[in-house]
């Protein structure tokens, strides 16, 4: 099976305040079509790796390959393609536009990309948000809906370029646990179905239990 | 590869949810452009006036004979004093004519030079106006009337009348304003006059002049030239002035040389008459141009306050939109767009206020003596003022719109976002 994200001997310092060894010779691919779960005590540099493997974080050591291609040292632009192409990430807050209506945060990543026109877009925004069961939300503004239901419309935008990886930093972390459930069965449901690649961290031991695999990590090293 | 149809309805989305800051911003830059077109077309219009006043009227180069004691006095002809040191006492100016030897050689002459516009002769000569037994003294100018409305404006001096009715009236005189009213004269009716030796002789009021200057229309009347060499006894070649108008008024000073040099006349450049004037003139731009910078400035700190404002406000929005594979240009060019919109739209607003401005201040009367012509408040609505303005108005708001949208540009993603 491909590799979609391959990380070799990453390392990364923080210098302020104090300099500091926060990831140490990170090593590990995903595979295409796996779901995997990164687990580990907060401060453990899950969020400093995430960065990282998503192309925001430029400063470390060590390569990054994305679907074979080596994306370690690319210049800004390409990477923010790469980010739009290839990368959807979630976050633990809802992060939208609150300004924009729910169907424009979907459609925004691809009409950034230019690939298609703007029905088709606006097509395909519609057939994400069906597919998350919140179509009815289309036309609303981001700042009216609930917290379960934003998470859903930030899926649906990591979601409309059709990306290689998403990448999930704590996505539930901040929802009661019938939400939290609903975003996990939808995670799981991509991965089977559509044969996503997925990168989710997460505290949920009950959560992880469930992933293809689960990547332990302590101190800035991956354990297991 | 920039997809300006996402940026600009972004920066739309920003403008019209704020729409309060929006517009208070733009409208700063309406006001600076509005009063900035204001303040030059009214400055410029007066200043243009006020030139007018003096400038129209007055011969670029005026060529006369000057009474004046001769250089050199006959004793330095002599040989013998030639080493000694000579005294001489009571110096006499030389007695010469006024009139100028050769005129018409010289005005034709003069007119085959390629920066000269015209050369009109004049006559000029002190008379009195009689008045039963009560005579006033004055001057008669005698003048081509049609050429010299054409270089030298006379008509907007004329009240009443015109050029044309002095041109076909023989012994006609346009009188000056003040001897009319001193002597309760009309058009139409005859006023005598007589030369300081002379007979009398009666001309035909045909009009009113009124410069402006009160004590010049209490003495000075104008008529023909043939008119005044009659009343003078003169030949048609006795001509006293030259009053020579270019069509750049930088060649005065050297042609004014030339001429003193080449006909030994006395040659008076505008520059040198009127040497306090472009003072004025300079320094009134200057005020002008200092109030509108000042104002467009001040307009400028408000668009970047209110852009600054807005990024600090848009944070998130500028990490997500990193996140999802926006660049950095890609942000900095939503809030140029920004920055753009609002100097736009208040620039065309302000071209708009300015016009309206300019033509409520042109239809505003202004009654002044000093000059008749003029009815309403003066403004030049010179379009290069309109085009400057917008120019300024893009240009400052790119410059305020710059340091704020750079600043959007290198925001780092990762720091908003684990700040949340
Ligand atoms: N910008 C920074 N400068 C210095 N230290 C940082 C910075 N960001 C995070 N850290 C530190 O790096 C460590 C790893 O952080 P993080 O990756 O957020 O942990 P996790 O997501 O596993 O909880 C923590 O100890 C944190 O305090
Ligand atoms: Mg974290």
């Amino acid at each position: 099976m491909s590799v979609v994200l391959e990380a070799k001997h990453i390392n990364k310092y923080f210098k302020k305040p104090v300099s500091f060894h926060v990831l140490k010779d990170i090593n590990f691919q995903i595979k295409k079509g796996e779901f995997a779960s990164i687990m580990g005590k907060s401060g453990c540099g899950k969020s400093t790796l995430l960065y990282i493997l998503s192309t925001m974080d430029t400063d470390y050591e060590g390569q990054l390959y994305l679907n074979n291609q080596l994306i370690t040292g690319q210049e800004r632009t390409h990477l923010s393609y790469l980010r739009n192409k290839h990368i959807g990430f979630v976050f633990q807050f809802h992060y939208l536009l609150s300004e924009f209506s729910v169907i424009e945060n979907v459609m925004l990543p691809a009409k950034k990309l230019g690939e298609k026109s703007y029905p088709e877009i606006e097509h395909d925004a519609i057939e994400k948000l069906k597919m998350l069961n919140i179509e009815h939300l289309s036309k609303k503004r981001a700042s009216q809906v609930s917290g379960g239901e934003k998470q859903r419309i930030a899926i649906a935008r990591a979601l409309i370029n059709n990306p290689s990886v998403i990448m999930g930093d704590e996505p539930t972390g901040n929802l009661d646990s019938y939400n939290a459930q609903n975003i996990f069965n939808i995670f799981k449901q991509l991965s089977d179905e559509k044969g996503l690649s997925l990168l989710v961290v997460t505290h949920d031991e009950d959560f992880a239990n469930k992933t293809d695999r689960i990547i332990q990590m302590g101190d800035g090293k991956i354990l297991v | 590869m920039t997809n300006w149809n996402v940026i600009l309805s972004i920066a739309k989305t920003h403008l019209l949810t704020k729409i309060k800051q929006t517009s208070v911003a733009a409208l700063g830059v309406t006001f600076g452009i509005g009063s900035y077109i204001t303040l030059v077309c009214f400055m410029t219009g007066l200043n243009t006036m006020l030139d007018d006043l003096i400038l129209n009227q007055t011969p670029h180069i005026h060529v006369y004979n000057e009474i004046e004691p001769s250089k050199n006095q006959p004793v330095s002809l002599y040989d013998d004093f030639n080493e000694s040191f000579n005294v001489v006492h009571s110096i006499k100016p030389k007695l010469s004519q006024l009139k100028i030897h050769n005129a018409l050689p010289i005005i034709d002459y003069l007119e085959r030079n390629e920066n000269v516009r015209g050369a009109l002769p004049q006559v000029q000569t002190q008379i009195f106006y009689i008045a039963g037994s009560i005579e006033i003294g004055g001057n008669l100018i005698g003048i081509n009337p049609i050429d010299e409305a054409k270089l030298f404006n006379i008509e907007d001096y004329i009240v009443k009348g015109s050029a044309e009715a002095l041109q076909t009236t023989d012994n006609g005189i346009l009188l000056g304003i003040g001897v009319a009213e001193k002597m309760s004269l009309k058009v139409g009716d005859r006023v005598q006059i007589s030369p300081i030796n002379g007979d009398i002789f009666p001309l035909k009021i045909v009009g009113f002049y009124q410069s402006g200057v009160a004590d010049l229309d209490a003495i000075q009347s104008f008529t023909n030239i043939k008119t005044v060499q009659r009343i003078l006894g003169e030949a048609k070649n006795y001509i006293t002035d030259i009053n020579v108008k270019l069509y750049d008024i930088e060649e005065a000073v050297s042609l004014a040389k030339t001429i003193e040099q080449q006909f030994k006349l006395k040659a008076v450049d505008i520059k040198t008459a009127n040497a306090q004037f472009d003072t004025g003139t300079t320094i009134r731009n200057l005020i002008t141009y200092a109030v509108s910078i000042t104002l467009l400035i001040v307009a400028g700190f408000g668009i970047y306050n209110i852009l600054n404002m807005l990024i600090y406000e848009k944070m998130n929005d500028i990490a997500i939109l990193k996140a999802t594979g926006f660049s950095g240009k890609d942000v900095q060019l939503i809030f140029m767009s920004q920055a753009m919109i609002i100097g736009f739209v208040g620039g065309v607003l302000g071209l708009v206020l300015g016009f309206g401005l300019t033509s409520l201040i042109g239809t505003i009367p202004f009654k002044t003596e000093a000059l008749p012509t003029v009815e309403t408040y003066p403004v030049n609505r010179d379009p290069l003022f309109f085009i400057i303005g917008f120019l300024f108005a893009i240009f400052s708001t790119f410059l305020a719109g710059y340091l704020p949208s750079k600043k959007a540009k290198k925001i780092d993603p990762i720091k908003i976002i684990r700040g949340q």
